[in-house]
């Protein structure tokens, strides 16, 4: 499903253009810091060591840019857009990258073992290849 | 999750490695389940095969799931053939697809041998025979 479709970009003269495609940034955002997530767990799983209260800090931090993905996702709905991939598809993916890093989290509170972190970097990767879905399924990479 | 009041010590097949080799089998469950709900509900049609596989890929990776967290004896014995059957499909479909990529106008979980998905479908059934088979309190050794 390469982008053929292109969105309608009518909001051009009202200063809204920015926003018109604040998706895509946002989208490389969250993915460079799901990934760094998934390292620096990684890292402590390597280390034999549990997740620690940082881990969490950084898990809030991603998690809450992915809380701003989706409500800019459905602004943009909102306004009109539509994603190439169908709305549904959309919602799910944004839906399921929110969930992905509070979830592998509470495991991780479960098991406070190496193998506690390796989830929680496992969770964090699932979420950046997320983003390349969601880029694709938004449309992204058109012109 | 939910332990009976029983013996405190109950070692689960979703301890240590376990609870990372549940998350990834989680996470396929509810992607493929998904995926498969809605191109069977929305394009039945174009790839009829393609797309029953998924769905049936999809339910045997619930199935796997659900028994790794349940985690009796029982459910070993479900996980166990299920991830026999897991990998069978995965090593069939991913042969078909190379022979005969024309059986299939749109991609699978188990096309190419997982490909698209890191290799994953082909990597978890083998962890999970694994861990099936050394995990803590095999048929009650411990």
């Amino acid at each position: 499903m390469g982008g053929g479709f292109r969105r309608g970009r009518s909001v051009r003269d009202d200063g809204l253009e920015y926003s018109a495609d604040m998706l895509t940034p946002l989208t490389v955002a969250v993915a460079v810091a799901a990934l760094a997530l998934a390292a620096w767990c990684g890292f402590a799983a390597y280390r034999d060591q549990p997740t620690k209260d940082w881990h969490f800090a950084g898990m809030a931090v991603v998690t809450a840019l992915a809380l701003v993905q989706l409500v800019v996702g459905v602004v943009q709905l909102a306004r009109g857009e539509k994603p190439d991939g169908g709305t549904v598809v959309f919602v799910s993916y944004l839906l399921g990258v929110a969930a992905c890093v509070p979830a592998v989290g509470f495991m991780s509170l479960a098991e406070r073992t190496r193998w506690g972190s390796a989830t929680v970097a496992a969770g964090a990767v699932v979420m950046a290849v997320l983003q390349v879905r969601l880029y694709d399924v938004w449309g992204g990479g058109h012109g | 999750m939910a332990d009976p009041p029983g013996p405190p010590e109950r070692p689960g097949l979703n301890r240590g490695p376990g609870r990372l080799l549940v998350t990834l089998y989680a996470v396929f469950a509810i992607g493929a389940t998904s995926r498969s709900v809605y191109q069977l509900s929305t394009r039945f049609d174009e790839a009829p095969l393609a797309y029953v596989l998924s769905a049936v890929a999809a339910a045997v990776y619930v199935v796997i799931t659900v028994a790794l967290v349940r985690g009796g004896r029982g459910a070993r014995r479900v996980a166990l053939v299920c991830c026999a059957a897991e990998l069978a499909g995965v090593l069939t479909v991913g042969t078909w697809t190379v022979l005969d990529p024309s059986a299939f106008p749109d991609a699978t979980v188990w096309s190419d041998y997982g490909l698209g998905y890191l290799l994953l479908p082909l990597v978890l059934p083998v962890i999970g025979l694994l861990w099936l088979r050394r995990s803590p309190a095999g048929a009650g050794a411990a």
